[in-house]
Formats: structure tokens, sequence, C-alpha cells
């Protein structure tokens, strides 16, 4: 890749959400504000080499990008394309007022993630959406990232925006009566790009980082402009996740168990800030789901030699009030077995298995495993192991699953 | 923008009580949307055991006594309505008793190009 288009790649990477979303307000069609905004990035690219590039480069490709439509609206009037009211779109761009603050650009791009994630819109399609049109990432890109065809990804971003502009999805910020729901969608949709970004699974590993920066910066972003506890818990719970991303393996890509990782590698950083945030979403009292989470991750997070199961315990318990899941009743076993012993641990897991939940995650016969095994049950701790090892799909925890039963056999 | 809200539910699933209740309370939103100038048209449908399907084969008629297709919801009603955008008329489709009961499927109408007069 030649310097020039490395540059052109790099402003591409920073202000093309940016640009795209307000474009899109004012011309009220995405594929007219793509082309727009791939022109200006153009005049960008050819201008800014020979002179600096302006003050306000955002505001410069927006308006530029405006120009840009003018001249197509106006081609497309030559060539008798008229759609209706294109005339007065013409007009109204015209008499656009040509400052535009960082308040309008970043309420454009709230209105542009509420409209990627509306609920019209198929979730498999959400998540590329709001890729492509918030984060800039390229349809290869996210195709790459989710190990699918290039053309399967085009497919459904294309289906997206069609949805959008046919059955008119508006470009709008939600009232505040809808605004709950249509706020919990696209949290989870910022929760999936991170987990997706954050698993242990294969894949470029350099997009995955990046897939769990963007939702970090969309988190942030809408924290901004809507400060909702459970963005703050979000946004932590995803902080102090990231905290330990280089960590959580070993150069080989082996597991590490928190117990075994080198604090001292951990990111403080988003350690305090994703503490911070927890506290100051808990003290809102409206927390929900993620608070919870986030404040769990950050109970492990500040433990220095001693962690406070009762805290824990204490946590998981009202996390699953708010969100009966067997999964969290079986991480809540765990923190038991921690406090009171592997039985109590295991006479909770059984209980989960005899309910019939859970018989196909691998998670719960490897905890079972280790239960077993620190109670000294050492051949019924091999037979949970090797439950595990069938069920497991990704190579390092297989690696992992192997290694613990190695050690159990040698014992 | 124009929008069909098709309505679908379980025609054995309506007691006569509901269906008298869904109807004033449909009646009562349909004049609602008239005074604000958005319902173009709307009707409650006679049951599907009265749907005649037709197709042309080699031109000649193929009539036959049922719906287009046996589901376990049928379509038992709809409106048109102009409104601003989709949000309005999942607002509007919110509120329509038999959301509570079944689907409301609502489909943007295709509009058709302007019709030049010579």
């Amino acid at each position: 890749m030649s310097a020039r288009h490395q540059q052109f790649a790099g402003l591409y990477k920073d202000y093309a959400g940016k640009v795209l979303a307000t474009l899109v307000r004012l011309l009220g069609d995405f594929d007219l504000a793509e082309e727009a905004m791939h022109e200006a990035f153009l005049v960008a690219l050819e201008t800014w080499q020979e002179r600096q590039p302006p003050a306000n480069p955002i505001a410069w490709l927006i308006s530029t990008g405006r120009f840009k439509a003018i001249d197509t609206l106006r081609r497309r009037q030559r060539f008798g394309e008229l759609e209706a009211d294109v005339q007065d779109l013409i007009d109204e761009l015209e008499q656009h007022n040509k400052t535009i603050n960082q308040q309008s650009i970043e309420d454009d791009q709230l209105r542009m993630i509420f409209t990627c994630c509306h609920p019209a819109i198929d979730p498999q399609i959400q998540i590329p959406l709001t890729l492509r049109e918030l984060c800039g990432l390229t349809t290869e890109e996210i195709a790459s990232a989710y190990l699918l065809p290039v053309s399967t990804m085009a497919q459904r971003i294309v289906r997206g925006k069609h949805k959008i502009k046919q059955a008119k999805i508006p470009f709008v910020i939600p009232d505040l009566s809808d605004l709950p729901e249509r706020l919990d969608a696209v949290l989870s949709v910022i929760y999936l790009v991170f987990n997706e970004g954050y698993s242990a699974s294969s894949g470029d590993s350099l997009l995955r980082t990046e897939l769990s920066s963007e939702a970090i910066r969309l988190a942030r972003l809408v924290l901004n402009l809507i400060p909702d506890a459970e963005v703050m818990g979000l946004l932590a719970l995803m902080l102090l996740h990231e905290s330990r991303r280089n960590v959580r393996t070993d150069a080989d890509g082996n597991i590490i168990l928190m117990e075994d990782q080198d604090r001292s590698l951990w990111q403080h950083s988003y350690i305090e800030e994703g503490s911070a945030l927890v506290r100051q979403a808990l003290a809102t009292r409206r927390f929900g789901a993620y608070t919870l989470q986030a404040a769990i991750a950050a109970v492990h997070a500040q433990s220095t030699g001693k962690t406070d199961w009762d805290q824990i315990i204490a946590l998981y318990s009202v996390l699953l009030q708010i969100e009966p899941s067997p999964v969290i009743e079986l991480n809540r076993a765990v923190a038991i077995a921690m406090r009171d012993g592997a039985q109590a641990g295991l006479n909770i897991v059984d209980a989960i298995l005899a309910r019939g939940d859970l018989a196909a995650y691998h998670k719960i016969y490897s905890t079972r495993g280790e239960l077993l095994r620190r109670l000294g049950q050492h051949s019924e701790a091999i037979l949970a192991f090797e439950q595990a090892l069938k069920l497991v799909k990704q190579a390092p925890e297989q690696r992992f699953l192997q290694q613990k039963l190695v050690q159990l056999k040698n014992h | 923008m124009q929008y069909m809200l098709l309505i679908y539910s379980d025609e054995q699933r309506w007691t006569e009580e509901e269906r008298l209740a869904c109807m004033e309370k449909s009646m009562g939103i349909s004049d609602e949307l008239t005074a604000q100038g958005k319902l173009i048209a709307a009707s409650p449908l006679h049951s599907v055991s009265t749907a005649t399907s037709l197709r042309m084969i080699n031109n000649k008629r193929q009539v036959t006594d049922r719906p287009f297709a046996e589901t376990t919801e049928q379509l038992g009603g709809y409106y048109i309505i102009d409104v601003e955008h989709l949000d309005e008329a999942l607002d509007i489709a919110s509120r329509l008793p038999p959301a509570n009961k079944g689907t409301v499927e609502i489909r943007p109408l295709f509009p058709l190009p302007a019709r030049r007069s010579s």
C-alpha cells in the first residue's frame, strides 16, 4: 500500500462514520450519502496533499460531500431521473447552514446507531450495518472478522440499506417513551460486537482487537449523549474485560486462568475507569444486568490476594433475580465453591444438570471436573473433563482440557 | 409514506364477545386516524372459510374453494395508512387490538411512477 493510500485509509477510518451520519441526515438517502462521502474523500486526498488539511476536516468533508450530492442530484435531474421532491432537496441543501458543530455531528451518529439497530432490521444485519455505516469498517473487513464470504456480508448490508429506505425507517433518536426499549437493542448490538472481538475463536486477531475497541468507542459515544446507568454498566464491563485481553492467553494461544495471570500486565487505566463507572452506575439505583456483571468483574479486578467471594455471590444472586439463567447459576456455583468448599459448589452444579439445563454446555462439565478433582475424586473428574472435551469447539479450550486430563491421569 | 397493516390471527381463538370488542375499538382507532387524515382504507375480512382462490392455467380459470395458503394464523383484516415513517406505523399497529392475539405485518406500499399526462 502506498503512503498516499495509507493516508487515505487512515483518514477514512477516523472520519467516515461521522461524515456519513450527517450526510445521511441531510440527504435522507444512504446510497446518495455514501457516494457523496466517497467523492468528498477523493477531493480531500487530492487537495490535502498540497495544502495543510483544514482546521475542521469533518466539517470540510461534510460540506464537500453536500456539494457533490447537489451535483449528482442536478445530473439526475438533467437526465430526467427526477424524483418528485429532488428540487426541494437541492434548494434545502444549498441553503443549509454551513457551520456544522460538534453536537450535531454526535447527534447524527446517535441517529445512525438507532437506525442501524432498529428492531425492524434483522439482528444478523444490524451488526454489519453498524460496523460499516458507523465505524467505517469495509465490507471485506467485517466479512473476515465474522469468517463469512464477502458476498454474504455484502448482501446483508445491501438488504439492510434497502429496508431502511423502502420501509422508511426514520433517521431519528427515539422518543423518550421508546428510548429504554430501543437502547436495549443498541446495547446488545454493541456487546455482541465486543464479544465477537474478544472471543478466543479463530480469525484475524488484529481485526478482533479492532472490533472490541470499536464496541468501546460506540459505548462511549452513546454514554456521552444518554447518561443511562446500563450504558455505564456496559462500558465498564467491556473495559474490565479489555484490561485483561493480552494476558488471557500465553504466546502459544493457551488459556491462562485469572488466578494465574500476571496482574502487573493488566491494563490498570481500564480497570480504574471501569470501576469508577460501576460505582457511578450502582449509585443511580436504576442499574441492570450489565452493571451487575461489571460489578462482579470489578471485584475480581480489584482483589489483590484475597477475593471477596461474599460480595461476588451477593452480586450473582441479584443478577439471577433480574435475569434468571442457568449460566449465571453455574458462575454463582463456582463462587460458592470458592467460599464454602468444592462440595457445596458441586451440589449446585449437579442440581442444574439434574434439571436438564446446560446438558450440551462444555463449561458445566469442566467445572464439575475441576470441583471433583479438588475433592480428590480423580476417576470421576476424568470422566467429566472428557465429556467437556467432547463438547468444546475452540482449540485453546481443547488444549486446556487435554492438559488437565494429562495431569489427572499422571497423578 | 403509505403502509398496509395486515392483521393475522388464529380465527378459532376469538370468542364472539372478543370479536365485538375488537371491532368497536378498531372502529374508534379508524375514526381517529380519519380525523388526522392518516387513514386511506380499512376493513375486517370474513373468515378464510369464505375465501376463493383463482389461477389462470393455459388461459383457463382454475378456481378453488380455499385461501392462498393454509396457515395457523389467517389474514383477518387490513388498514392502509399514510404516515411519516415506519416508527409511526409501528405505533399505530401496536394499538390495534389483534396485535395482542396475533401478528400485524407492516408493508410499505410501492409508490407507482407518476403518470405523464399529455
